[in-house]
């Protein structure tokens, strides 16, 4: 695969992403359980990385969409869709949550903490790659039979 | 609270929604890791994964570069035979499956729907947040503080 222009630039945003995420303290399970720990000692820090960060992100919003056309081509997205009342959606959110809950690990920090070398997000990230695959099958499997 | 406790993880939210912000800008796509993920195992998909291969590269090796300057934050180091074949590997193995099942289903994880959906306001992804946290939460008060917690 040859090297892009585009590619030099998203792999410089994914290490910003990366750098935030350990700043954050998102790369320690300990501090994801001590977030979802409400009945304990509840540990609000998390609350400013995801306040920051989707506080940021609608602030520039607006900004961005306002520049009509992405440097490397294409477009911006539509407007989000209004349907969350979808089974899909519901559950998928509750199963992602409760695994979230059980590990500290979600799919960003996991794979930063691959490259620190720890054993625990190694094992989660090859089985959430292994659920992905199948939550995958399955979807096409429907579209298929047209379910 | 102290400064400490909650600058670095105001600063580090800033650093995750500047750079979701510049890959809305350069590409026009919302930068969603599992998305990503998807995109790399994805065997239908031939050559078109650069975005996806770049990204989590960038995430990889910000991680090799930070667990030396910075060892703390990756949390307590457990060694690979301490999962092999023991409960916590278990629950560590179906927490992961549980995790990239879910997020496939839902169309986004923590950072799709949790950054970039909630950003923009849309409607399923706060549903979809709020959600990850209500059922994490719940998760938790089980495995901590339920019957037969340690």
């Amino acid at each position: 695969m040859r090297l892009t222009s585009r590619q030099v630039v998203v792999a410089g945003l994914g290490a910003l992403f990366g750098v935030g995420l350990t700043l954050g303290g998102m790369t320690d399970p300990a501090r994801i359980i001590g977030f979802l720990d409400f009945a304990g000692r509840w540990d609000p820090s998390l609350l400013f990385v995801m306040g920051g960060a989707s506080g940021a992100y609608m602030l520039g919003y607006r900004a961005v969409l306002r520049t009509h056309r992405p440097w490397f081509g294409g477009s911006y997205p539509a407007r989000p869709s209004r349907a969350w009342r979808e089974p899909r959606l519901l559950v998928g959110a509750a199963l992602f949550g409760i695994g979230w809950g059980l590990s500290g690990y979600c799919p960003g920090p996991a794979w930063t903490a691959l490259g620190a070398g720890r054993a625990r997000a190694v094992l989660v990230l090859v089985t959430t790659l292994a659920g992905i695959v199948v939550a995958d099958r399955w979807s096409r499997r429907r579209v298929r039979e047209g379910a | 609270m102290s400064w400490s406790s909650w600058l670095p993880p105001l600063v580090g939210g800033l650093c995750i929604g500047a750079s979701a912000l510049g890959f809305l800008r350069v590409t026009g796509r919302i930068a969603g890791i599992s998305g990503f993920s998807a995109e790399l195992v994805d065997v239908h998909r031939g050559g078109k994964r650069g975005d996806a291969v770049a990204f989590l590269l960038g995430l990889v090796v910000t991680g090799v570069l930070l667990s030396w300057a910075w060892p703390a934050r990756f949390g307590r180091a457990v060694p690979f035979a301490a999962l092999l074949g023991t409960r916590d590997g278990l629950t560590t193995a179906v927490a992961g499956l549980l995790v990239g099942f879910g997020a496939r289903l839902a169309g986004g994880c923590t950072s799709g729907h949790g950054v970039c959906g909630v950003g923009r306001l849309s409607p399923r992804s706060l549903v979809a947040t709020t959600l990850f946290v209500l059922t994490g939460a719940a998760t938790v008060y089980v495995t901590l503080h339920g019957r037969g917690a340690p």
